[in-house]
């Protein structure tokens, strides 16, 4: 009891409103009223976007989400199966790691792993299959462009920086199809700046978090030093912005204008970024 | 000292329209079209006689000004940062690199929001640092930490408020930067370590609780209601 009691008032800080239903659910429970077992199991593990997941299937039905917001979870969840089984793979790959970096790695894994549950928890019946990946970029012939992902160190950090930017720029491309689900844009968006938490640590790591542009914590222009994913960061060294040119109306220079902010992907842009990743 | 800089307020509705006219003329390429400004409605804010702020969170455009007041709040923070006369003895070089393009993002987020308001701008505030030592290498990053975590949390808990989308997307735009400066800063105060992302979902908080967090660095008292 003593989690449940912890999920709610983590709850009561992020929502009081949901923290509400929460409660009224709870002591529906106590009441021997039937309740989905997710709202439960979101209680259990105690975490904020776990029970916001257990909600959303309980106030939709399960198998029962608005089109759009399965739509968009399903996108989400087929991103983060690719980066939960490249991380899973890394991770376990001998002499792959150096000691060194593996507790960023497996840090990693572990809220890849953690976002695939999540996103299959609050899609229930819904949720789609993993497919199956060749992170060689190979679409399945396993002789891709990134051929020695798993036995090269940095072939393996230029891939995971790609999945992370690729990641941060999907999830902020969908906000606005979730903009009318309040709940589950928030818990995306819970998702999307840790996805950019994971692009900053990869990014320094790939420059030995030296003073060693292009590898800051930030993305400057479009650029990219790794063959093969312009298209990760087209659009990247937009100024405009609500169409405002940004570098009009401050001293500080274009470059950093362009590294103040991530720019989305759509949809269409993302899959096509993955899918020489895809069986 | 005053937070914002002296900026003429700035037709922004202007402004959109020939950036519009602009990028139509270049075939702007962009995945999805590009985000113009809904019509700038006047602020709600209610601003006391004593400097007192009161953020009307069914507005919109008080949304924007509260990521401005922490904008304003964090882009300060970073210019005293950088500015202090012990700044490159008690950082290393690639330290120095990160606080300074980090004090530089600041001030273009201060900027642009400043200016997209406009006249629906809330006054500058007044920032106090006094329990911060800049000279002090443990005091700035354990502050810095606490800001960038702070904002994080603080666009993922508003964006709930905002009814335009084009508001949402440019405030989602700035909440990735926020994100990697909170991991970086994080990395400088335990390196190689799994602290720059410290759980697999970040904090979404309410703005009462961003605000009474950040109460202790703002001469005026801030509050936000229709939440």
């Amino acid at each position: 009891m003593s989690k449940q009691s912890d999920a709610v008032s983590a709850l009561t800080v992020i929502d009081a409103d949901v923290a509400a239903h929460l409660v009224s659910r709870r002591h529906a429970i106590t009441k021997g009223v039937t309740t989905s077992g997710l709202v439960m199991a979101g209680l259990r593990i105690g975490t904020v976007p776990a029970a916001l997941a257990a909600l959303a299937t309980d106030a939709y039905g399960q198998g029962r989400l608005p089109t759009v917001v399965s739509g968009v979870l399903n996108f989400a969840l087929r991103l983060e199966y690719l980066e939960a089984e490249f991380y899973n793979l890394g991770v376990a790959a001998p002499n792959l790691i150096p000691q060194a970096d593996r507790q960023i790695f497996t840090t990693i894994q572990a809220h890849e792993n953690a976002h695939v549950q999540y996103l299959r928890d609050t899609l229930g019946t819904a949720a789609r299959p993993k497919p199956v990946f060749d992170f060689t970029a190979g679409n399945g012939a396993g002789n891709g462009p990134f051929a020695d992902v798993f036995t090269n160190y940095n072939t393996f950090k230029a891939v995971a920086q790609a999945f992370e930017d690729t990641g941060v720029r999907a999830y902020k491309g969908q906000a606005p199809a979730l903009q009318p689900y309040k709940d589950v844009l928030q818990a995306a968006l819970t998702i999307h700046s840790v996805e950019a938490r994971h692009a900053a640590e990869i990014r320094r790591l790939r420059g030995n978090f030296a003073d060693n542009e292009p590898n800051e914590g930030w993305i400057t222009n479009a650029d990219t030093d790794i063959t093969g994913t312009a298209a990760v960061y087209a659009g990247e060294a937009n100024t405009t912005q609500l169409g405002l040119n940004v570098t009009t109306v401050t001293s500080v220079s274009a470059k950093e204008v362009t590294e103040a902010f991530d720019e989305p992907l759509t949809m269409a842009a993302v899959l096509a970024i993955i899918d020489p990743f895809i069986v | 000292m005053n937070i914002g800089e002296t900026l003429g307020r700035r037709n922004f509705l202007r402004n959109a329209g020939l950036s519009g006219a602009a990028l139509a003329l270049a075939g702007c390429s962009l995945d999805g079209a590009e985000l113009f400004a809904p019509k700038l409605e006047p602020s709600r804010a209610v601003v006391g006689a004593d400097g007192s702020i009161t953020l009307d969170f069914s507005s919109d455009i008080d949304v924007l000004n509260y990521a401005y007041a922490l904008e304003q709040l964090e882009a300060a923070f970073y210019v005293t940062v950088v500015t202090n006369a012990q700044f490159t003895t008690i950082f290393a070089a690639n330290e120095q690199r990160v606080l300074r393009d980090v004090r530089d993002h600041e001030v273009v987020h201060k900027d642009f929001l400043a200016a997209a308001l406009g006249s629906a701008r809330i006054p500058n505030l007044t920032p106090n640092f006094s329990g911060i030592n800049f000279s002090d290498r443990l005091s700035v990053l354990q502050t810095a930490r606490t800001f960038e975590d702070l904002g994080v949390s603080a666009y993922n808990g508003a964006a709930r408020y905002l009814s335009s989308t084009a508001y949402l997307g440019v405030a989602g735009k700035i909440v990735s930067v926020e994100a990697r400066h909170a991991s970086a800063i994080r990395d400088l105060l335990n390196p190689r370590s799994g602290d720059f992302a410290p759980s697999a979902f970040d904090a979404a908080n309410t703005p009462q609780t961003v605000l009474a967090a950040a109460d202790p660095f703002i001469v005026e008292s801030i509050t936000a209601t229709n939440t």
